[in-house]
Protein backbone atom coordinates (compact mmCIF):
# COMPACT_ATOMS: atom_id res chain seq x y z
CA UNK A 1 0.00 0.00 0.00
CA UNK A 2 1.23 3.51 -0.77
CA UNK A 3 1.47 6.07 2.00
CA UNK A 4 -1.36 8.54 1.90
CA UNK A 5 0.13 10.60 4.72
CA UNK A 6 3.81 10.75 5.56
CA UNK A 7 5.40 12.89 8.23
CA UNK A 8 9.18 13.27 8.34
CA UNK A 9 10.90 14.58 11.47
CA UNK A 10 8.13 17.01 12.30
CA UNK A 11 8.86 19.52 15.05
CA UNK A 12 6.78 22.30 16.60
CA UNK A 13 7.65 24.75 19.37
CA UNK A 14 5.58 27.29 21.23
CA UNK A 15 8.27 29.70 22.43
CA UNK A 16 10.54 27.64 24.66
CA UNK A 17 8.08 24.75 24.92
CA UNK A 18 8.72 21.85 22.56
CA UNK A 19 5.29 20.55 21.61
CA UNK A 20 6.44 18.02 19.01
CA UNK A 21 9.90 16.62 18.48
CA UNK A 22 11.06 14.63 15.46
CA UNK A 23 7.77 12.92 14.78
CA UNK A 24 7.88 10.58 11.80
CA UNK A 25 4.86 8.65 10.71
CA UNK A 26 3.57 6.95 7.60
CA UNK A 27 -0.14 6.22 7.13
CA UNK A 28 -0.99 3.98 4.17
CA UNK A 29 -4.22 4.44 2.26
CA UNK A 30 -7.13 2.59 3.86
CA UNK A 31 -5.48 2.49 7.30
CA UNK A 32 -7.37 2.67 10.62
CA UNK A 33 -4.87 4.37 12.86
CA UNK A 34 -5.40 5.14 16.53
CA UNK A 35 -3.41 8.00 18.03
CA UNK A 36 -3.28 8.08 21.80
CA UNK A 37 -1.39 9.88 24.51
CA UNK A 38 -2.00 11.65 27.79
CA UNK A 39 -3.27 15.23 27.88
CA UNK A 40 -0.60 17.61 26.65
CA UNK A 41 1.24 14.92 24.72
CA UNK A 42 0.93 16.83 21.43
CA UNK A 43 -1.87 14.93 19.68
CA UNK A 44 -3.94 17.96 18.78
CA UNK A 45 -0.81 19.94 17.86
CA UNK A 46 0.16 17.13 15.49
CA UNK A 47 -3.32 17.19 13.93
CA UNK A 48 -3.13 20.96 13.61
CA UNK A 49 0.24 20.68 11.86
CA UNK A 50 -1.05 17.99 9.50
CA UNK A 51 -4.20 19.97 8.66
CA UNK A 52 -2.46 23.34 8.26
CA UNK A 53 -4.02 25.09 11.26
CA UNK A 54 -0.49 25.37 12.65
CA UNK A 55 2.70 25.46 10.64
CA UNK A 56 5.55 23.18 11.62
CA UNK A 57 8.96 24.78 12.00
CA UNK A 58 10.78 21.54 11.36
CA UNK A 59 10.18 18.53 9.15
CA UNK A 60 7.78 17.92 6.28
CA UNK A 61 4.23 16.69 5.91
CA UNK A 62 3.45 14.80 2.70
CA UNK A 63 -0.10 14.10 1.65
CA UNK A 64 -0.94 12.01 -1.37
CA UNK A 65 2.70 12.07 -2.44
CA UNK A 66 3.06 15.85 -2.25
CA UNK A 67 4.53 18.14 0.40
CA UNK A 68 1.78 20.23 1.94
CA UNK A 69 4.08 22.46 3.98
CA UNK A 70 3.11 26.07 3.44
CA UNK A 71 -0.36 25.21 2.15
CA UNK A 72 -3.30 26.80 3.95
CA UNK A 73 -5.78 24.59 5.80
CA UNK A 74 -8.47 25.03 3.14
CA UNK A 75 -6.06 23.92 0.41
CA UNK A 76 -5.29 20.74 2.34
CA UNK A 77 -9.01 20.10 2.82
CA UNK A 78 -9.50 20.47 -0.90
CA UNK A 79 -6.75 17.88 -1.46
CA UNK A 80 -8.76 15.42 0.61
CA UNK A 81 -7.44 15.93 4.12
CA UNK A 82 -10.37 16.48 6.44
CA UNK A 83 -10.77 16.72 10.19
CA UNK A 84 -13.34 16.94 12.92
CA UNK A 85 -12.61 19.12 15.93
CA UNK A 86 -12.16 18.01 19.51
CA UNK A 87 -14.80 20.50 20.59
CA UNK A 88 -17.53 20.71 17.93
CA UNK A 89 -17.32 23.95 15.97
CA UNK A 90 -20.57 24.17 14.01
CA UNK A 91 -21.52 27.20 11.94
CA UNK A 92 -24.03 28.44 14.47
CA UNK A 93 -26.06 30.71 12.24
CA UNK A 94 -26.53 28.08 9.54
CA UNK A 95 -28.97 25.19 9.57
CA UNK A 96 -27.60 21.65 9.74
CA UNK A 97 -28.24 21.31 6.02
CA UNK A 98 -26.20 24.44 5.30
CA UNK A 99 -23.44 23.28 7.64
CA UNK A 100 -23.05 20.21 5.45
CA UNK A 101 -23.44 22.25 2.29
CA UNK A 102 -20.28 24.31 2.95
CA UNK A 103 -17.65 21.60 2.28
CA UNK A 104 -19.62 20.51 -0.79
CA UNK A 105 -19.66 24.07 -2.13
CA UNK A 106 -16.03 24.78 -1.40
CA UNK A 107 -13.91 21.65 -0.94
CA UNK A 108 -15.65 19.26 -3.32
CA UNK A 109 -16.44 21.89 -5.96
CA UNK A 110 -12.77 22.96 -5.97
CA UNK A 111 -11.90 19.49 -7.27
CA UNK A 112 -14.08 20.14 -10.30
CA UNK A 113 -17.13 18.22 -9.10
CA UNK A 114 -19.76 20.88 -9.73
CA UNK A 115 -23.18 19.49 -8.85
CA UNK A 116 -26.48 21.23 -9.37
CA UNK A 117 -28.18 22.84 -6.36
CA UNK A 118 -30.55 19.86 -6.22
CA UNK A 119 -27.63 17.39 -6.32
CA UNK A 120 -25.85 19.20 -3.50
CA UNK A 121 -29.05 19.33 -1.47
CA UNK A 122 -29.62 15.61 -1.98
CA UNK A 123 -26.05 14.84 -0.96
CA UNK A 124 -26.46 16.95 2.21
CA UNK A 125 -29.58 15.03 3.13
CA UNK A 126 -27.85 11.70 2.45
CA UNK A 127 -25.04 12.67 4.80
CA UNK A 128 -27.45 13.82 7.49
CA UNK A 129 -29.38 10.54 7.11
CA UNK A 130 -26.12 8.66 7.52
CA UNK A 131 -25.49 10.25 10.91
CA UNK A 132 -29.15 10.17 11.89
CA UNK A 133 -29.71 13.92 11.85
CA UNK A 134 -32.06 14.15 8.87
CA UNK A 135 -35.01 14.90 11.15
CA UNK A 136 -33.26 18.06 12.30
CA UNK A 137 -31.94 19.19 8.92
CA UNK A 138 -33.70 22.50 9.18
CA UNK A 139 -32.72 23.20 12.74
CA UNK A 140 -29.84 25.28 13.98
CA UNK A 141 -26.90 23.61 15.75
CA UNK A 142 -28.05 25.11 19.08
CA UNK A 143 -30.97 22.65 19.02
CA UNK A 144 -28.64 19.64 19.05
CA UNK A 145 -27.54 17.44 21.94
CA UNK A 146 -23.87 16.76 22.62
CA UNK A 147 -23.83 13.51 20.63
CA UNK A 148 -25.74 15.10 17.77
CA UNK A 149 -23.23 17.94 17.71
CA UNK A 150 -20.41 15.42 17.36
CA UNK A 151 -22.30 13.62 14.61
CA UNK A 152 -22.76 16.92 12.79
CA UNK A 153 -19.03 17.56 13.13
CA UNK A 154 -18.29 14.19 11.58
CA UNK A 155 -20.89 14.63 8.85
CA UNK A 156 -19.34 17.97 7.89
CA UNK A 157 -15.90 16.42 7.74
CA UNK A 158 -17.31 13.58 5.63
CA UNK A 159 -19.01 16.07 3.29
CA UNK A 160 -15.57 17.22 2.13
CA UNK A 161 -15.26 13.72 0.60
CA UNK A 162 -11.88 13.15 2.22
CA UNK A 163 -9.23 10.60 1.44
CA UNK A 164 -8.04 10.95 5.02
CA UNK A 165 -10.30 11.81 7.93
CA UNK A 166 -8.84 12.79 11.29
CA UNK A 167 -11.40 12.37 14.07
CA UNK A 168 -10.14 14.31 17.07
CA UNK A 169 -11.80 12.94 20.21
CA UNK A 170 -15.09 12.43 18.43
CA UNK A 171 -16.42 10.28 21.28
CA UNK A 172 -15.54 12.35 24.34
CA UNK A 173 -18.40 12.55 26.80
CA UNK A 174 -20.62 10.06 24.99
CA UNK A 175 -22.44 7.06 26.40
CA UNK A 176 -21.61 3.46 25.48
CA UNK A 177 -24.30 3.19 22.81
CA UNK A 178 -23.43 6.60 21.39
CA UNK A 179 -19.77 5.53 21.11
CA UNK A 180 -20.93 2.40 19.28
CA UNK A 181 -22.88 4.61 16.84
CA UNK A 182 -19.85 6.77 16.07
CA UNK A 183 -17.55 3.74 15.75
CA UNK A 184 -19.95 2.05 13.34
CA UNK A 185 -20.01 5.25 11.30
CA UNK A 186 -16.21 5.43 11.14
CA UNK A 187 -15.95 1.74 10.20
CA UNK A 188 -18.48 2.22 7.39
CA UNK A 189 -16.48 5.18 6.15
CA UNK A 190 -13.24 3.21 6.26
CA UNK A 191 -14.86 0.36 4.33
CA UNK A 192 -15.57 2.86 1.58
CA UNK A 193 -11.86 3.52 1.30
CA UNK A 194 -11.42 6.54 3.58
CA UNK A 195 -8.26 6.38 5.68
CA UNK A 196 -9.04 7.24 9.28
CA UNK A 197 -6.88 8.58 12.08
CA UNK A 198 -8.74 8.32 15.37
CA UNK A 199 -7.51 10.38 18.30
CA UNK A 200 -9.20 9.20 21.43
CA UNK A 201 -8.87 8.77 25.16
CA UNK A 202 -11.52 6.03 25.36
CA UNK A 203 -9.28 2.98 25.10
CA UNK A 204 -12.12 0.53 24.44
CA UNK A 205 -13.09 2.50 21.36
CA UNK A 206 -9.50 2.90 20.17
CA UNK A 207 -8.69 -0.79 20.65
CA UNK A 208 -11.81 -2.00 18.85
CA UNK A 209 -11.38 0.41 15.94
CA UNK A 210 -7.65 0.66 15.28
CA UNK A 211 -5.54 -1.74 13.27
CA UNK A 212 -2.50 0.22 14.29
CA UNK A 213 -1.73 2.36 17.29
CA UNK A 214 0.66 5.26 17.73
CA UNK A 215 1.47 6.64 21.18
CA UNK A 216 2.68 10.18 21.82
CA UNK A 217 4.12 11.31 25.12
CA UNK A 218 5.52 14.78 25.75
CA UNK A 219 5.72 15.50 22.04
CA UNK A 220 7.60 12.31 21.18
CA UNK A 221 6.43 9.14 19.51
CA UNK A 222 7.16 6.32 21.92
CA UNK A 223 5.35 3.43 20.22
CA UNK A 224 3.93 2.48 16.85
CA UNK A 225 2.50 -0.92 15.99
CA UNK A 226 -0.38 -3.35 16.37
CA UNK A 227 -2.68 -2.28 19.24
CA UNK A 228 -2.11 -5.42 21.34
CA UNK A 229 1.66 -5.12 20.95
CA UNK A 230 1.67 -1.42 21.77
CA UNK A 231 -0.40 -1.93 24.90
CA UNK A 232 2.11 -4.49 26.14
CA UNK A 233 4.98 -2.06 25.58
CA UNK A 234 6.42 -1.27 29.06
CA UNK A 235 7.18 2.32 28.10
CA UNK A 236 3.56 2.87 27.06
CA UNK A 237 2.30 1.23 30.23
CA UNK A 238 4.54 3.44 32.32
CA UNK A 239 3.93 6.71 30.49
CA UNK A 240 0.33 6.43 29.46
CA UNK A 241 -1.51 3.78 31.39
CA UNK A 242 0.26 4.37 34.69
CA UNK B 1 -36.87 35.05 -6.25
CA UNK B 2 -34.40 35.37 -9.10
CA UNK B 3 -32.08 38.38 -9.08
CA UNK B 4 -33.35 40.02 -12.32
CA UNK B 5 -36.93 39.90 -11.02
CA UNK B 6 -35.77 41.29 -7.64
CA UNK B 7 -33.95 44.08 -9.45
CA UNK B 8 -36.94 44.93 -11.64
CA UNK B 9 -39.25 45.06 -8.59
CA UNK B 10 -36.90 47.43 -6.80
CA UNK B 11 -36.45 49.59 -9.88
CA UNK B 12 -40.24 49.90 -10.05
CA UNK B 13 -40.32 50.81 -6.34
CA UNK B 14 -37.52 53.35 -6.92
CA UNK B 15 -39.44 54.86 -9.85
CA UNK B 16 -42.56 55.07 -7.70
CA UNK B 17 -40.64 56.76 -4.86
CA UNK B 18 -39.10 59.25 -7.29
CA UNK B 19 -42.46 59.99 -8.86
CA UNK B 20 -43.98 60.39 -5.39
CA UNK B 21 -41.26 62.84 -4.37
CA UNK B 22 -41.80 64.85 -7.57
CA UNK B 23 -45.55 64.86 -6.96
CA UNK B 24 -44.96 66.15 -3.40
CA UNK B 25 -43.69 69.30 -5.02
CA UNK B 26 -41.14 70.31 -2.37
CA UNK B 27 -37.43 70.00 -3.09
CA UNK B 28 -36.66 69.50 0.58
CA UNK B 29 -37.99 65.94 0.16
CA UNK B 30 -35.13 65.33 -2.27
CA UNK B 31 -32.55 66.84 0.10
CA UNK B 32 -33.76 64.74 3.02
CA UNK B 33 -34.36 61.64 0.87
CA UNK B 34 -30.85 61.82 -0.54
CA UNK B 35 -29.35 61.54 2.96
CA UNK B 36 -31.60 58.61 3.88
CA UNK B 37 -30.71 56.80 0.64
CA UNK B 38 -27.04 57.56 1.18
CA UNK B 39 -27.33 55.77 4.52
CA UNK B 40 -29.09 52.84 2.83
CA UNK B 41 -25.99 52.43 0.62
CA UNK B 42 -23.53 52.99 3.49
CA UNK B 43 -25.22 50.60 5.89
CA UNK B 44 -25.69 47.94 3.20
CA UNK B 45 -22.00 48.28 2.30
CA UNK B 46 -20.96 48.10 5.96
CA UNK B 47 -23.11 45.01 6.42
CA UNK B 48 -21.30 43.08 3.68
CA UNK B 49 -18.17 43.09 5.84
CA UNK B 50 -19.59 43.67 9.32
CA UNK B 51 -22.79 41.66 9.15
CA UNK B 52 -22.03 38.87 6.69
CA UNK B 53 -18.39 38.31 7.73
CA UNK B 54 -18.53 39.59 11.31
CA UNK B 55 -15.71 42.11 10.84
CA UNK B 56 -16.69 45.41 12.46
CA UNK B 57 -15.47 48.35 10.40
CA UNK B 58 -15.21 51.67 12.25
CA UNK B 59 -13.67 53.35 9.21
CA UNK B 60 -16.79 53.80 7.07
CA UNK B 61 -16.24 57.55 7.06
CA UNK B 62 -12.80 57.05 5.47
CA UNK B 63 -14.21 55.10 2.52
CA UNK B 64 -17.08 57.53 2.14
CA UNK B 65 -14.68 60.48 2.24
CA UNK B 66 -12.35 58.82 -0.26
CA UNK B 67 -15.21 58.66 -2.73
CA UNK B 68 -16.07 62.30 -2.04
CA UNK B 69 -12.47 63.55 -2.33
CA UNK B 70 -11.92 61.52 -5.51
CA UNK B 71 -14.76 63.58 -6.97
CA UNK B 72 -13.16 66.84 -5.73
CA UNK B 73 -9.73 65.88 -7.13
CA UNK B 74 -11.17 65.01 -10.54
CA UNK B 75 -13.49 68.02 -10.54
CA UNK B 76 -10.50 70.32 -10.08
CA UNK B 77 -8.63 68.57 -12.86
CA UNK B 78 -11.47 68.07 -15.34
CA UNK B 79 -15.16 67.87 -14.36
CA UNK B 80 -16.65 64.55 -15.43
CA UNK B 81 -20.26 63.34 -15.38
CA UNK B 82 -21.37 62.15 -11.95
CA UNK B 83 -22.02 58.62 -13.16
CA UNK B 84 -18.33 58.32 -14.12
CA UNK B 85 -17.26 59.89 -10.82
CA UNK B 86 -19.35 57.30 -9.04
CA UNK B 87 -17.32 54.48 -10.59
CA UNK B 88 -14.01 56.28 -10.03
CA UNK B 89 -14.86 56.91 -6.35
CA UNK B 90 -15.92 53.28 -6.03
CA UNK B 91 -12.70 52.07 -7.63
CA UNK B 92 -10.50 54.23 -5.37
CA UNK B 93 -12.31 53.15 -2.21
CA UNK B 94 -12.40 49.55 -3.41
CA UNK B 95 -8.63 49.53 -3.89
CA UNK B 96 -8.13 51.08 -0.44
CA UNK B 97 -10.56 48.49 0.97
CA UNK B 98 -8.49 45.74 -0.63
CA UNK B 99 -5.32 47.26 0.82
CA UNK B 100 -6.91 47.58 4.25
CA UNK B 101 -8.06 43.97 4.05
CA UNK B 102 -4.57 42.85 3.06
CA UNK B 103 -2.92 44.77 5.91
CA UNK B 104 -5.39 43.62 8.53
CA UNK B 105 -5.83 40.02 7.41
CA UNK B 106 -4.55 38.61 10.65
CA UNK B 107 -6.53 40.95 12.90
CA UNK B 108 -9.85 39.97 14.35
CA UNK B 109 -12.48 41.41 16.66
CA UNK B 110 -11.58 44.61 18.49
CA UNK B 111 -8.12 44.70 16.88
CA UNK B 112 -9.62 44.84 13.38
CA UNK B 113 -12.09 47.51 14.49
CA UNK B 114 -9.28 49.64 15.93
CA UNK B 115 -7.24 49.24 12.74
CA UNK B 116 -10.15 50.52 10.64
CA UNK B 117 -10.57 53.45 12.98
CA UNK B 118 -6.88 54.20 12.58
CA UNK B 119 -7.34 54.11 8.79
CA UNK B 120 -9.96 56.86 9.07
CA UNK B 121 -7.59 59.01 11.15
CA UNK B 122 -4.72 58.46 8.68
CA UNK B 123 -6.93 59.31 5.70
CA UNK B 124 -8.25 62.45 7.35
CA UNK B 125 -4.70 63.59 8.16
CA UNK B 126 -3.68 63.03 4.54
CA UNK B 127 -6.64 65.01 3.21
CA UNK B 128 -6.13 67.85 5.71
CA UNK B 129 -2.59 68.19 4.42
CA UNK B 130 -3.44 67.86 0.73
CA UNK B 131 -3.87 71.39 -0.62
CA UNK B 132 -5.01 70.31 -4.06
CA UNK B 133 -8.36 69.12 -2.62
CA UNK B 134 -8.64 72.13 -0.30
CA UNK B 135 -6.81 70.78 2.74
CA UNK B 136 -8.26 71.89 6.05
CA UNK B 137 -9.92 74.90 4.36
CA UNK B 138 -12.25 72.67 2.40
CA UNK B 139 -13.25 72.77 -1.26
CA UNK B 140 -16.17 74.25 -3.16
CA UNK B 141 -17.99 72.44 -5.89
CA UNK B 142 -20.27 74.53 -8.05
CA UNK B 143 -23.09 72.31 -9.14
CA UNK B 144 -25.37 73.16 -12.06
CA UNK B 145 -28.76 74.61 -11.12
CA UNK B 146 -30.72 72.34 -13.38
CA UNK B 147 -30.27 69.29 -15.53
CA UNK B 148 -32.52 68.36 -18.43
CA UNK B 149 -35.01 66.68 -18.46
CA UNK B 150 -35.11 66.07 -14.68
CA UNK B 151 -35.12 69.67 -13.51
CA UNK B 152 -33.49 70.81 -10.29
CA UNK B 153 -30.03 69.25 -9.83
CA UNK B 154 -30.93 67.84 -6.39
CA UNK B 155 -33.54 65.69 -8.12
CA UNK B 156 -30.80 64.30 -10.34
CA UNK B 157 -28.63 63.53 -7.27
CA UNK B 158 -31.60 61.91 -5.57
CA UNK B 159 -32.23 59.77 -8.66
CA UNK B 160 -28.59 58.70 -8.75
CA UNK B 161 -28.62 57.82 -5.07
CA UNK B 162 -31.85 55.84 -5.30
CA UNK B 163 -30.43 53.83 -8.21
CA UNK B 164 -27.24 53.28 -6.23
CA UNK B 165 -29.32 52.10 -3.26
CA UNK B 166 -31.15 49.63 -5.50
CA UNK B 167 -27.81 48.42 -6.87
CA UNK B 168 -26.38 48.06 -3.34
CA UNK B 169 -29.26 46.00 -1.96
CA UNK B 170 -29.31 43.86 -5.12
CA UNK B 171 -25.58 43.16 -4.73
CA UNK B 172 -26.04 42.41 -1.03
CA UNK B 173 -28.91 40.01 -1.70
CA UNK B 174 -27.02 38.36 -4.54
CA UNK B 175 -24.05 37.79 -2.22
CA UNK B 176 -26.27 36.53 0.58
CA UNK B 177 -27.85 33.83 -1.56
CA UNK B 178 -24.68 32.79 -3.33
CA UNK B 179 -21.75 30.51 -2.57
CA UNK B 180 -19.90 33.67 -1.52
CA UNK B 181 -22.60 34.43 1.04
CA UNK B 182 -22.30 30.95 2.56
CA UNK B 183 -18.54 31.49 2.73
CA UNK B 184 -18.99 34.87 4.44
CA UNK B 185 -21.36 33.28 6.99
CA UNK B 186 -18.78 30.63 7.88
CA UNK B 187 -16.18 33.36 8.45
CA UNK B 188 -18.60 35.10 10.79
CA UNK B 189 -19.36 31.89 12.70
CA UNK B 190 -15.97 30.17 12.93
CA UNK B 191 -12.95 30.85 10.73
CA UNK B 192 -11.06 27.77 11.83
CA UNK B 193 -13.97 25.49 10.98
CA UNK B 194 -14.45 27.39 7.72
CA UNK B 195 -10.85 26.72 6.66
CA UNK B 196 -11.27 23.07 7.66
CA UNK B 197 -14.33 22.94 5.37
CA UNK B 198 -12.34 24.21 2.40
CA UNK B 199 -13.37 27.88 2.58
CA UNK B 200 -10.53 30.24 1.53
CA UNK B 201 -11.20 32.67 4.36
CA UNK B 202 -8.42 35.15 3.57
CA UNK B 203 -9.51 35.52 -0.06
CA UNK B 204 -13.15 35.94 0.91
CA UNK B 205 -12.26 38.60 3.47
CA UNK B 206 -10.40 40.52 0.77
CA UNK B 207 -13.44 40.27 -1.51
CA UNK B 208 -15.66 41.54 1.33
CA UNK B 209 -13.42 44.50 2.20
CA UNK B 210 -13.16 45.45 -1.50
CA UNK B 211 -16.91 45.28 -2.24
CA UNK B 212 -17.79 47.03 1.02
CA UNK B 213 -15.20 49.77 0.48
CA UNK B 214 -16.22 50.29 -3.15
CA UNK B 215 -19.90 50.73 -2.30
CA UNK B 216 -19.06 53.20 0.48
CA UNK B 217 -16.88 55.15 -1.96
CA UNK B 218 -19.71 55.20 -4.48
CA UNK B 219 -22.01 56.59 -1.79
CA UNK B 220 -19.49 59.37 -1.16
CA UNK B 221 -18.75 60.27 -4.79
CA UNK B 222 -21.82 62.49 -5.43
CA UNK B 223 -21.61 64.03 -1.93
CA UNK B 224 -19.56 67.13 -2.93
CA UNK B 225 -22.27 68.01 -5.46
CA UNK B 226 -24.91 67.57 -2.76
CA UNK B 227 -23.16 69.56 -0.04
CA UNK B 228 -21.47 72.16 -2.27
CA UNK B 229 -18.69 72.78 0.23
CA UNK B 230 -16.62 69.81 1.36
CA UNK B 231 -14.43 69.94 4.43
CA UNK B 232 -12.54 67.13 6.17
CA UNK B 233 -14.20 67.52 9.59
CA UNK B 234 -17.68 66.92 8.17
CA UNK B 235 -16.75 64.33 5.54
CA UNK B 236 -14.81 62.21 8.02
CA UNK B 237 -17.46 62.93 10.66
CA UNK B 238 -18.52 60.58 13.40
CA UNK B 239 -22.05 60.48 11.97
CA UNK B 240 -21.04 58.29 9.04
CA UNK B 241 -19.08 55.80 11.13
CA UNK B 242 -21.73 55.55 13.83
CA UNK B 243 -24.75 55.48 11.52
CA UNK B 244 -23.34 52.89 9.16
CA UNK B 245 -22.82 50.57 12.15
CA UNK B 246 -25.98 51.41 14.08
CA UNK B 247 -28.37 51.11 11.15
CA UNK B 248 -27.54 47.46 10.30
CA UNK B 249 -27.43 46.58 14.01
CA UNK B 250 -30.90 48.00 14.55
CA UNK B 251 -32.29 46.50 11.35
CA UNK B 252 -30.49 43.16 11.65
CA UNK B 253 -27.10 42.16 10.28
CA UNK B 254 -27.63 38.69 8.84
CA UNK B 255 -29.77 39.74 5.90
CA UNK B 256 -29.82 42.46 3.23
CA UNK B 257 -33.20 43.61 4.60
CA UNK B 258 -31.75 44.61 7.98
CA UNK B 259 -29.56 47.53 6.88
CA UNK B 260 -32.35 48.72 4.57
CA UNK B 261 -34.90 48.79 7.40
CA UNK B 262 -32.39 50.31 9.83
CA UNK B 263 -31.33 53.03 7.40
CA UNK B 264 -34.90 53.93 6.43
CA UNK B 265 -36.01 54.01 10.06
CA UNK B 266 -33.04 55.82 11.60
CA UNK B 267 -32.34 58.01 8.58
CA UNK B 268 -35.96 59.22 8.46
CA UNK B 269 -36.05 59.78 12.23
CA UNK B 270 -32.87 61.86 12.01
CA UNK B 271 -34.28 63.94 9.17
CA UNK B 272 -37.48 64.56 11.12
CA UNK B 273 -35.43 65.46 14.22
CA UNK B 274 -33.28 67.81 12.15
CA UNK B 275 -36.26 69.89 11.03
CA UNK B 276 -38.31 69.64 14.21
CA UNK B 277 -35.66 69.78 16.95
CA UNK B 278 -32.02 70.06 15.85
CA UNK B 279 -29.47 68.04 13.92
CA UNK B 280 -27.49 67.94 17.19
CA UNK B 281 -29.88 65.30 18.57
CA UNK B 282 -29.24 62.89 15.70
CA UNK B 283 -26.46 60.96 17.41
CA UNK B 284 -28.47 60.95 20.64
CA UNK B 285 -31.34 59.26 18.80
CA UNK B 286 -28.94 56.68 17.35
CA UNK B 287 -27.38 56.03 20.77
CA UNK B 288 -30.71 55.60 22.56
CA UNK B 289 -32.11 53.32 19.86
CA UNK B 290 -28.93 51.27 19.76
CA UNK B 291 -28.95 50.73 23.53
CA UNK B 292 -32.64 49.84 23.38
CA UNK B 293 -32.17 47.33 20.57
CA UNK B 294 -29.12 45.73 22.15
CA UNK B 295 -31.24 45.04 25.25
CA UNK B 296 -34.58 44.16 23.66
CA UNK B 297 -33.64 42.78 20.24
CA UNK B 298 -29.92 42.02 19.91
CA UNK B 299 -30.52 40.56 16.45
CA UNK B 300 -32.31 43.68 15.25
CA UNK B 301 -35.74 44.00 13.72
CA UNK B 302 -35.12 41.13 11.30
CA UNK B 303 -34.11 38.96 14.25
CA UNK B 304 -37.37 39.84 16.02
CA UNK B 305 -39.36 38.84 12.94
CA UNK B 306 -37.43 35.56 12.65
CA UNK B 307 -38.10 34.86 16.31
CA UNK B 308 -41.79 35.34 15.69
CA UNK B 309 -41.73 33.15 12.58
CA UNK B 310 -39.86 30.39 14.41
CA UNK B 311 -42.97 29.83 16.45
CA UNK B 312 -44.73 28.86 13.23
CA UNK B 313 -44.49 25.27 11.97
CA UNK B 314 -43.02 26.07 8.57
CA UNK B 315 -40.48 28.57 9.67
CA UNK B 316 -37.35 30.33 8.66
CA UNK B 317 -34.20 29.03 10.23
CA UNK B 318 -31.24 31.30 10.73
CA UNK B 319 -30.35 33.46 7.81
CA UNK B 320 -32.21 31.69 5.04
CA UNK B 321 -35.15 29.44 4.54
CA UNK B 322 -34.12 25.86 3.97
CA UNK B 323 -35.90 24.91 0.83
CA UNK B 324 -36.25 21.18 0.54
CA UNK B 325 -39.08 18.78 0.12
CA UNK B 326 -36.87 15.72 0.13
CA UNK B 327 -38.20 12.67 1.93
CA UNK B 328 -37.06 12.19 5.48
CA UNK B 329 -37.14 15.87 6.34
CA UNK B 330 -39.46 16.57 9.21
CA UNK B 331 -40.21 20.25 9.81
Amino acid sequence: MTDLLRIDNLGKRFGGFIALENISLAVPAGERLGLIGPNGSGKSTLVNCICGTLHNEQGTVYFDGRSVDGLAAHQRTRMGLSRSFQLPRPFVSLSLLDNIRIPLLYAVAARGAHGSTADIEARCIDLLCEVGLDAKARRLPRDLTQVEMRKLELARAMAAEPKLLIADEAMAGLTHSEIEDILALLVRLNERGVTIVLIEHIMRAVMSFSRRLVVLVSGKKIADGRPDEVMRNPEVERAYLG
Amino acid sequence: MRTPIFLIIWLVIAAAVFAGAVAFGNDYVFFAGYVVLQYVVLSTAWNILGGYCGYVNFGSAAFFALGAYSTVAIYKFYPLPIVLLLFIGGAVSGVVGLGMGYLTLRLRGAFFAIATLALAVVMETLVVNWDYVGGSRGAYIIRPEEIEPIGNYIRYLFLIMILLAVAAITIARLIEHSRLGYGFATIRDDELAAEASGVPTLRLKLIATTISGALMGMAGAPFPYYIGYLQPSSTFGLDYAVNSIAMPLIGGTTSWVGPLIGALLLGSLQQIATVTISSAVNLLIVGCLLVGFVIVAPNGIVGLVHKYLQRKPDDFVGRRKVETDAPGIVP
